[in-house]
Formats: C-alpha cells, structure tokens, sequence
C-alpha cells in the first residue's frame, strides 16, 4: 500500500480501536493511538506475514512488547483478516480470547505478552535462530518509553549486539508518557539515543505519525551491517482524537458516549479531507 | 551397537542389588547432551556464563553452533531460549537452579509456561550443592514456586540413568520442563530401567513404610531403608523424580495399608514434594501418619551438600531414625 493509502486506512483503523474500547469499557486507548502508524506500516507494507502465511516458519515475525496497547493491534489484525472484526466486540468479555494483552489464542499472534521487558529477549532468540537458519526472517518489536527502565531490554541490547543481529528492528513507541505521568519525572529516558547507540545499535529518529518517513525508515533495514537496529518513532499519546492527545488520563482511559461521539466526529471530518 | 540405556541394563542385572557410584547428574548431563547434539543440530544449550558450571566447555567446543552464549543476565537467558524454541529450536537454558528459578521466574512463567514454549530449563548445582557458598547460591523455593505455575513438569532425578532419561525425554518434549540436580557423584541406578515423565520408579518394596523421596534425597533414603532391613523393618522407597505432574497413583499404592509415609527432598519444607503428597493424600481420605523431611523454614546453616544433608536428618543415619520415631 502506498503511504496514502496507508494514512487514510489509519483513520478508520483509529475509530475501530476506539469502538472496541467503548464497547468494553476497556483497553489503552493513549497507547494504541500511539502505535497505530507504526502497526499500519509494518503489516500492510513491510512484514512478510499473512493469514495465508502464518504458519510457514519463513513469515517475519512481530511481538508487541508493550502488550497492553493490544486493541491497536487487533484492529490491525483484523482488518489484515487474521480473523473476523466483529469478533473484537468479545473484547476483554468472559471467555473471549481476545482479553487485555496478546495471546497465542488469537490468530496472528506471535507469543503472550503483557509483562514489560519480555518481547526484544525472545525476538533476540527468533532473530538468532533465523541467523543460524539462514531463514531470511526478519524479527520486529514495539516497546514502550516506560518500558526502557525494565533491566532485561538493556540485557537484550546487549545479547543483540553481540550476535549482531541486523535482522532484528525494535520500535521505541516514544511518546514520553507513562502511567505516572512522563518519562522524564518517572524515570528519565534521555538521551535515549546515545544509550541504544552505546549499547551497538544503529538507530534512526523518525515522526511515528510520518507514513513517508516511516515507510522510508523500515525499508533502510539494516539501518547498517552487523547491526541490530532501532527505530526511535517520536509518537504522540492519543494521537489523532484532540482531547485525548498528550494527556495522561488517556492511559487506560474509556471515553463515555459522548466523548466516542466527539471522536467519531473528529475522526469523520479528517476521513473526508 | 548398544545404546548407553541397554549397557547400563546390563550393567543394572550384573550389580543386581549392590548400588555402585556414578557420576555426578552434572556430568550425565553434559554427555547425554553431547550424544543427543551429534545427531540433532536442533538441540542448542543457551548459558548464562554457567557453560564451565554446567561441564558443557567440550560441548561447545565441538558444537559451536549449538551453544549460545547470553552472558550473566538470566532473565535474558529464559527469554533468549524463548525465542529460539518458537522457531523449532530444541533450547536447553542451563544456569545454576538459584538464578534461573528466581531471577528468571517471570520469564519462565510468563514466556515459557503461559506462552506454552517448549523450552527445557536446566537447574544445575541445585538444593544445596552450593552448601557453603551461602543461601544466594541455595534453591530451596524452586518446586514450590514452579508447582505454582501449570504447564511445566518439574523433575529432580535420583541417580544417573534417571539423569540421562530425563535429558533424552526432555529433548523430545513439546511442552516446559524443569530439571534441577547437583554436582556430587550420585549411584548409577538404584532400579529398574523404566523411565516416564510423571512415573515413579519402585527402587525397594516394604510394607512397614513407605520413603516417597525425589532427587538427591533418594539415595539417602535407599540407604536408610537397607539400614533399616537390618532392624527387621520393610521400607519401601519410591523415587518420584517427577514432582509435577504427581504419580499420584503409585503413591497412594503404597499408602493403602496404612503405613507411615516419609517424604524426602533436597527442598524447604514448604511447598515441595511433602506437601504435595501430604495434600493429595489427604483430599482422598488418607490419615497415614507423615513426615516431610526437607529443610526447614529457618537460616540455612552452611557447609558441604553432605553436612548439611547431615544436620537436616537428610541421611541415612537421620532418615532411620526418623523412621523408627514415626513407627512409635
């Protein structure tokens, strides 16, 4: 898909997510804001994974380290065909597979995570076993800025280095905000891109929201040779609905009806331009 | 050419009853995993700078592309062998029992039993091995909190064909396993050549009372019931070398006439074996007069694997006398 194409998807992929969260009256609706362009790029442009694929053990793999923001990444799923839409108004119900974080239940779904500080070790061991297989596949990964204070991302770093993991891209969703409130006054992230720099990555800086630039950045991978690489995607939280941007009430935020209205509308109007 | 399963049957019926010494689980180990990698480029060993720990320098001398390295960092370790057992690698995470089941727990509940990852993690100098290097390096909590846990089989084996069984069955399984065993030299085999996960082994039939005794503890407790043959009483010994899922059939077998029951591990007292045998007997009607043998809920007190397995009673002087006292 082209990076219009892919713009004009994201805003129906938005106010999917946001419905799926209004009807549960769950889910990290801040979050999933933030990773949506990202999830939209890399399913619909750059990974090599399909429904059609899923089981073939050459499929790219992707974990979502930041579990929590899983509603963005059902949309996306979903609307790739991994399964049926009207399956997300399950969402966190009784019995549903498709609870608060990812599991290997729903189809598309690499592993279980909803503990921070799991996805990059475990694509580290996908990316080796690709190495060793000389398979091709490449390994991607979105943490959270809030997530980086977990000691294990830091030792993953490491390992990757080491084993110079340049078919390996993490994505550090940075929207400097976390639960608490931001990074910078929970525990200070900066200067991240020193740090993973320090730590044997190349890294890129690019606009999270940008189709052009990060179609442009995923597809320079291996950011160079020898390298695993880090994508730092300058997000914003509640991207794309105003009064959820940049506040951290939208964490986990739900929107009431009349809020979902708000947004509906918003997001119409921007689907027409 | 025979396997080392069918030279150590043969050597089993030559020693008929007489138990001789092995060699260290340890050491079983690294070559049962040195057998299993020549013919299978599948199987890898993921160490946490514990490959000299683990014996494993000549595996990875002759298997280079099977050994990975992951440095002291045990959370990276279970997630590192995470990711390669999701692609068909056969990953053995090998580190010392106290960190991989501690640091590392919430990989292992997290990546590996609730991401149903077949990963084979591989606790070494476990117990008390490490006796005098202090409770850092003890692993007296990893049957309680990974009983905790589901799906994943826990074994401790006895002795050195129960070593290499495990080794060979792990390889082959498709769900978590958890093997832990020491570094002291440990018999051959104390019985018979059956080995199944989830299966315990009969080592001794004897109807005064029953050891129910896993890992290093069994051979003390082999040891006490012969002792306690000269005294005229008939101990049974069973060697539950897989704590999870329970032989919970065979236990209550030799429970049904109502003899004491004494467990025996290398593990607090709280949360192990004992109490996991204690529990199921008891949910069905069982009122055996019981006796869990582990270490306590205190300081451990330090020394060799031996001293200590002597000041708990872990011995064959200890468990005889705890005998007797429970036949009162």
């Amino acid at each position: 898909m082209t990076a219009k194409e892919l713009k004009d998807k994201s805003i129906e992929l938005r106010r999917k997510t946001l419905e799926i969260i209004y009807n549960a009256k769950a889910g990290h609706t801040g979050g999933s804001l933030s990773i949506m362009d990202i999830l939209n790029v890399l399913y619909n442009r750059i990974m090599n994974v399909s429904p059609e694929n899923f089981n073939d053990a050459n499929r790219d793999r992707y974990i979502q380290s930041k579990g929590h923001s899983v509603e963005a990444l059902y949309t996306v799923l979903a609307d790739r065909g991994f399964f049926p839409e009207e399956d997300l108004m399950t969402l966190c119900q009784y019995q549903s597979p498709y609870i608060g974080h990812p599991t290997k239940g729903v189809n598309g779904m690499e592993q279980n995570t909803g503990g921070l500080g799991h996805g990059l070790p475990i694509c580290c061991g996908n990316a080796l076993a690709a190495k060793k297989d000389n398979s091709g596949v490449k390994v991607y990964t979105v943490l959270g800025d809030g997530e980086m204070a977990e000691g294990s991302n830091w030792e993953a770093m490491m390992f990757a280095a080491h084993y110079k993991l340049d078919n390996l891209c993490a994505i550090l969703d940075y929207n400097k905000l976390q639960i608490t409130g931001s990074n910078a006054e929970v525990m200070g992230l900066e200067p991240v891109a020193k740090k993973l720099e320090a730590f044997g990555w190349a890294v890129k800086e690019v606009d999270g929201h940008d189709y052009d630039a990060l179609i442009e950045t995923f597809e320079s991978l291996p950011f160079e040779e020898g390298k695993p690489s880090f994508v730092i995607a300058h997000t914003v939280k509640g991207k794309g609905v105003s009064f959820m941007e940049n506040n951290i009430k939208w964490h986990h935020g739900v929107p009431s009806a009349e809020q979902m209205e708000m947004a509906r509308e918003e997001l119409l109007i921007k689907e027409e331009v | 050419m025979m396997n080392s399963l069918e030279q150590l049957e043969m050597e089993t019926k030559e020693i008929k009853n007489e138990v001789l010494l092995g060699k260290p689980n340890l050491e079983v180990f690294s070559a049962t995993m040195q057998k299993l990698a020549e013919t299978d480029r599948g199987i890898m060993a993921v160490t946490s700078d514990s490959r000299g720990s683990g014996k494993l320098v000549p595996f990875g001398q002759k298997f280079p592309e099977q050994i990975v390295e992951v440095g002291i960092a045990e959370q990276n370790l279970v997630g590192v062998a995470t990711g390669l057992a999701a692609m068909g690698k056969k990953a053995f995470a090998v580190s010392p029992a106290c960190f991989l089941t501690a640091r590392s727990l919430e990989q292992i509940k997290n990546d590996v039993c609730y991401s149903d990852n077949p990963v084979k993690l591989i606790g070494i100098s476990a117990g008390v091995s490490y006796g005098a290097l202090g409770s850092t390096h003890h692993s007296l909590h990893d049957y309680a909190v990974l009983r905790a846990i589901n799906n994943i089989t826990i074994v401790a084996p006895a002795d050195n064909f129960e070593t290499e069984a495990a080794i060979r069955s792990a390889a082959e399984m498709e769900t978590p396993v958890y093997i832990r065993f020491g570094k002291k030299a440990m018999p051959q085999n104390l019985g018979s050549i059956d080995f199944e996960f989830g299966k315990g082994r009969v080592l001794k039939e004897g109807s005064d009372l029953t050891f129910v005794a896993t890992g290093e503890g069994v051979w003390p407790a082999y040891q006490a019931a012969l002792k306690l043959e000269e005294e005229g009483i008939h101990a049974t010994v069973l060697s539950i070398h897989t704590i999870k899922p329970l032989d919970t059939g065979l236990i209550e077998k030799f429970a049904s006439n109502g003899q004491p029951i004494l467990t025996v591990e290398e593990h607090s007292v709280n949360g192990g074996l004992g109490e996991a045998v204690a529990s199921h007997l008891f949910q069905n009607g069982f009122r055996n007069k019981f006796k869990i043998v582990g270490l306590p809920d205190d300081h451990t007190v330090h020394g060799s694997q031996v001293e200590i397995f002597d000041h708990y009673g872990i011995s064959e002087e200890g468990l005889t006398k705890t005998a007797i006292e429970l036949l009162k």
